[in-house]
Order: C-alpha cells, then sequence, then structure tokens
C-alpha cells in the first residue's frame, strides 16, 4: 500500500512538473532572467506546491503518525552551515547553466531526447560522485575538495 | 521568450503539493526528488521500492500531461553544458541535502530555516549564472 501510494505521489508530482511549465528549460531559464525576459509564472507554481504542502504539514502536526507508517520524518535539526550554502550555490549554477532540476529532468524522460539523457546521467553521476567522498571520509572538508573537482571540469 | 501561464503553473503547483502532502501524510516520507534519488543509489533494502515507484511515476505523470511531449523539455544547452550542469545539479543536491521540490516545497511549508536560506541560495545562484550566460557571455540558453 505503501509502495502504491508513493507510485500516486509521484504521477502527482509528474503531472504537476508538466502542466505548470517546470520541465521546459527555457521558462525556467526566463524565470531566473529578472533582468530580460521575465516570466514569473515559476513563482506560482511554488506558491500553489507551499500552499497544498503547508496545508500538509498542518495535518501532520494534528496527528500522531502517519496513516501507512510508524512515524512522521525529523529532518535534521541542523542550522545553516557551510556544506548547506555551498551545495545549494552550485545545484543553482547547475540549474542556471541548463534549466533542469532534478523531477522536471527525471518527468522529462517521458520523451528521452540526447539532451535529456546526457544531461540525467551527468546529474546521477553527480550524485555518485557525492556518496562516494562521503563515504571516503565524513568530514566535511572532503566533500568540498570533490565538490572544487567538479567544479574545475567546467 | 516563453509565455505568463498563471492558469497551468498554479494548478501544476498545487497538484505538486497535492504530491508532497499524501507522501508525507501516508508515509510519513518529504517528497524531495534528489533525496529520494540519492537514497535510490544507496541499496538499503526494504526502502527502495518505494523510491523507484515513486521516480517511475515521474515520467508517467508528465506523459500523461500532452504539453510535456512536444519537445519544449529538451534543453538548448550545449553537451558540455549539459555534462557540467548535470553534475552541479547532482553534486549540489546531494551536498546541499535538497532541490527546488525538497527545501523549496517541503522544507520551507515545515517553515524550516534551513531550507529558506538554501531556497534563497539556489534561486540566486541560478538567477546570477543565467545573468551572466545571458547578458555577459551572450549565451543562446
Amino acid at each position: 500500500m505503501r509502495e502504491l501510494v508513493a507510485f500516486v505521489s509521484g504521477l502527482l508530482f509528474g503531472i504537476g512538473l508538466a502542466l505548470s511549465g517546470m520541465t521546459r528549460p527555457q521558462k525556467v531559464l526566463d524565470f531566473l532572467d529578472f533582468s530580460g525576459s521575465w516570466d514569473p509564472s515559476l513563482a506560482l507554481v511554488m506558491g500553489g506546491a507551499l500552499l497544498v504542502s503547508a496545508l500538509g504539514v498542518r495535518l501532520e502536526r494534528r496527528r500522531r503518525a502517519p496513516l501507512l507508517a510508524a512515524r512522521f520524518p525529523r529532518p535534521p535539526s541542523l542550522g545553516v552551515d557551510r556544506r548547506l550554502l555551498l551545495g545549494a550555490s552550485l545545484f543553482g549554477i547547475g540549474w542556471g547553466l541548463v534549466g533542469l532540476c532534478p523531477g522536471p529532468a527525471l518527468a522529462n524522460l517521458a520523451q528521452p531526447a540526447p539532451s535529456i539523457l546526457v544531461f540525467v546521467a551527468s546529474m546521477l553521476a553527480g550524485m555518485a560522485l557525492f556518496r562516494l567522498g562521503a563515504r571516503a571520509g565524513a568530514q566535511p572538508g572532503r566533500g568540498a575538495a570533490a565538490a572544487s573537482i567538479v567544479t574545475s571540469i567546467r | 521568450m516563453t509565455e505568463f501561464t498563471p492558469i497551468e503553473s498554479l494548478t501544476g503547483g498545487l497538484l505538486i503539493g497535492a504530491g508532497a502532502a499524501l507522501l508525507l501524510l501516508c508515509n510519513g516520507r518529504i517528497a524531495g526528488i534528489s533525496g529520494i534519488v540519492g537514497g535510490a543509489l544507496g541499496a538499503e533494502p526494504g526502502d527502495r521500492l518505494w523510491r523507484l515507484l515513486f521516480l517511475l511515476g515521474l515520467p508517467l505523470g508528465a506523459a500523461l500531461v500532452s504539453i510535456g511531449l512536444d519537445g519544449t523539455g529538451v534543453p538548448r544547452a550545449s553537451t558540455p553544458l549539459l555534462i557540467a550542469g548535470g553534475l552541479l545539479v547532482g553534486y549540489g543536491t546531494q551536498l546541499g541535502s535538497g532541490c527546488t521540490s525538497g527545501h523549496g516545497v517541503c522544507g520551507m511549508a515545515r517553515g524550516s530555516k534551513r531550507s529558506i536560506v538554501a531556497t534563497a541560495t539556489f534561486m540566486a545562484a541560478g538567477a546570477v549564472t543565467v545573468f551572466v550566460v545571458r547578458h555577459w557571455l551572450g549565451g543562446a540558453p
């Protein structure tokens, strides 16, 4: 049953991403282009998604446990650190270079064009690279070193 | 230049939020795509199938919306940029523990300070990148 819920949730995400325009790299780049052809559509995607998602969080806080699982998630109570800032910056640069973030990139596999496959393969390689680095040494310094390698590849 | 699509974008956003709320309230999971993919790459038995089924739903859901199949999903970036961008998105989302969905939709809905800062950071980094590529370097995409 949990697997079915996950699939339906993924379907809703996929429909929402495609309908909203998040899967269109040009639209994403126009959204990020404040000094040029700014397209504010994607602000509405985030607004709409936040609205319903926050409703879900309100319901969560009234319940002791999820319907189908033992407990609600407890996100790490870490503060803002260098790792978060560096990771978000690297992600933002990649997002701005191509116009695709992870969800839309995977949703676009519905129309597997060579450039989509190249992007998704590189994205998975980047994720695997991080996991390898994290396994090699748990200290954050290692992650930063690997990050500079990724940047130098550019 | 792309057109402003308020109705489609808002409706799509509401559906994305519904997907996130469903996964949270039923399965107690955060619908962050990079987190779900990252977890699927590490093989923890019993924790993999739901991730793969969620991820399978993404292209299938997009395929249900015919506008996703009209070629507008194909990025215009050159192959070196596609590879660099993919590596940065993959590595950065793991290092920063989240992407547009995990931080931008789920984390911000929880009022997480980390997620608010992360979202502001990747939006700013994306905007600066687009500015440099389009207006300084005169790049096509």
